[in-house]
């Protein structure tokens, strides 16, 4: 693949994302639950030092990971499950000790706080919250009325701005133009948007004129490279959550995390084979698919 | 086919036809149901009563009854359309009280739980936007509480006290368990049995219940599933008998 020179050329390591990372950053984790979640930078970042993060994300094992290791300061979430096991076994065992301090706010609210974020607004108002204990649990939330003859009163939904967003997408260029080709491009776009940098990891690295190639719509062409830092190609980088079309989820190995995640001595002996601190994520696939050999 | 139908309705298919009766004249909405026994009654509503449902296949696409698909949902606008309010979700409850309040998100003390569940997921948009009803596999005291731990769906006394935004479009059309159906069709609207299942006794579900529950004099018992319906069920909507995994018979 060669690059025209005029052509910046955004591609990175794993390795070259976690180190523009600082501790004490806010990072935004794309994907939604099990599904489509940057992995491999999540498993970067826990080979790096960077910790005391504010993490958002719609969560899944990306949240699991990161608290298991006491990297979370403080998560702004509406939810954490592994979608086909629905609680995530870090999580709540990282919850239960108190762990890290926690903005728990409804799905919409959090939608509409990357909305604001992407807009450059301080907040959007949304039909949810009132009434429930988000308003408790979060005192900081404001409502506003509306100007308008309905006098009606709104959650203001404060803007989810972050220092870095990390997401998986099925495709990319070496410039930043990320395309999905599942069924959903959950929110990957707004959270590029609403950071002051974005790493986008992909299934395949290609040429731009490869992205519409076979009749693939524009409309796939999600993530635009102005809202993007930095590109990575890897191959298997959200597994073990899924990324339709490419794979699956991969049940029987999330199966195993969340057993080994229900058990700290069970837990030891995963994080050692498949999450070495001298690792990388060449070796974490080799593992996986050895472990899947073993299975047979 | 009668004989089939007759005397041999299981527990789990009352509540199929139990949770299929909550989208009974709803119209061109998305019927979104939680769990086993609701995807099988929004289903079974669909090819029978309901025709005009919309249904999705659990991801990102609506799809007819036959799996065909008719349109794209994927979250972004699965969240526009809660707003827009054509849409009457069944959600699960851990635990849910008197008045409606539903919890998700975790058991004990919000600041370090005894028990983290979900998370609140989109229980406090979908009270507050379009109608709201719930599904518990297992009435128990742990569900049926005084309080919940954590208003995760807004129940009718906290709406009402939050004003008329939070009341506007609130509506939590009935709760469905293993023991009966429920609604709130009192003055205060508090929880009232609107009707057990056959085999189930009035006591029982009172002390399957925490709080004190509105009973009326007579209570009867949740229709049975026609045959017709009987025979969709096991064949049609639910022929790997999920439900069964969700419902002891």
């Amino acid at each position: 693949m060669s690059t025209p020179p005029h052509v910046r050329d955004k591609t990175m390591t794993p390795e070259e994302v976690v180190d523009r990372l600082r501790s004490g950053m806010t990072i935004g984790i794309g994907g939604w639950g099990s599904r489509r979640k940057p992995m491999a930078l999540v498993r970067a970042l826990l080979r790096s030092p960077v910790t005391d993060l504010t993490v958002i994300s719609y969560g899944g094992p990306d949240v699991g990971l990161l608290a298991a290791a006491g990297r979370i300061a403080r998560l702004v979430t509406a939810f954490v499950t592994l979608d086909s096991v629905p609680l995530e076994p870090h999580y709540r065992a990282a919850r239960q000790r108190g762990a890290f301090a926690l903005t728990e706010v409804d799905e919409a609210m959090f939608m509409w706080g990357l909305h604001a974020a992407a807009n450059r607004l301080p907040f959007l108002p949304v039909r949810a919250g009132i009434g429930s204990d988000v308003m408790r649990v979060n005192p900081e939330l404001r409502t506003v009325t509306s100007p308008y003859g309905d006098g009606e009163e709104f959650v203001a939904a404060p803007a989810l701005r972050m220092d870095a967003a990390l997401v998986h997408l099925n495709r990319a260029d070496r410039r930043g133009n990320g395309q999905y080709l599942g069924p959903d491009p959950y929110f990957d776009d707004l959270f590029c948007e609403a950071a002051d940098a974005a790493y986008v990891s992909c299934e395949r690295l290609v040429e731009t004129r490869e992205l519409t190639e076979n009749s693939a719509a524009p409309q796939t062409l999600l993530v635009q490279r102005h809202s993007v830092t930095g590109v990575v190609e890897t191959p298997g980088g959200a597994h073990f959550t899924s990324c339709a079309p490419d794979h699956p989820r991969d049940e029987p190995f999330q199966k195993a995390y969340a057993a080994a995640a229900a058990d700290p001595a069970a837990w030891a002996e995963f994080a050692a084979r498949f999450l070495p601190p001298d690792g990388d994520e060449k070796g974490y696939q080799q593992a996986v698919r050895a472990w899947h050999e073993e299975q047979k | 086919m009668n004989a089939f139908a007759t005397g041999s309705i299981t527990r789990a298919e009352h509540c199929v036809i139990a949770c299929a009766e909550a989208w009974r004249g709803d119209g061109e909405i998305l019927a979104s149901p939680m769990g086993a026994v609701p995807s099988a009654g929004a289903r079974l509503a669909r090819l029978t009563f309901a025709p005009d449902l919309l249904l999705t296949d659990g991801e990102a696409t609506l799809v007819g009854p036959d799996g065909e698909a008719e349109g794209w949902l994927p979250y972004r606008r699965h969240l526009a359309l809660v707003t827009g309010g054509r849409r009457h979700v069944m959600m699960g409850a851990s635990q849910i009280d008197r008045y409606g309040n539903q919890n998700i998100s975790c058991v004990g003390d919000w600041e370090q739980p005894s028990r983290q569940l979900l998370g609140v997921r989109g229980a406090p948009v979908n009270t507050l936007n379009n109608p709201v009803s719930y599904w518990i596999p297992r009435h128990s005291p742990r569900v049926f509480v005084e309080r919940v731990d954590m208003v995760c769906g807004v129940g009718y006394d906290r709406a009402r006290a939050a004003g008329p935004s939070a009341t506007r479009f609130h509506r939590i059309p009935r709760v469905v368990s293993d023991l009966g159906v429920f609604d709130f069709a009192t003055p205060d609207r508090s929880m009232r049995l609107a009707s057990v299942h056959p085999g189930v006794t009035v006591d029982q579900v009172r002390d399957a219940t925490g709080f004190a529950l509105t009973v009326p004099e007579t209570v009867p018992y949740t229709r049975d599933p026609s045959p017709t319906e009987l025979a969709l069920i096991r064949e049609v909507v639910d022929p790997a008998r999920t439900r069964d995994r969700e419902v002891r018979s």
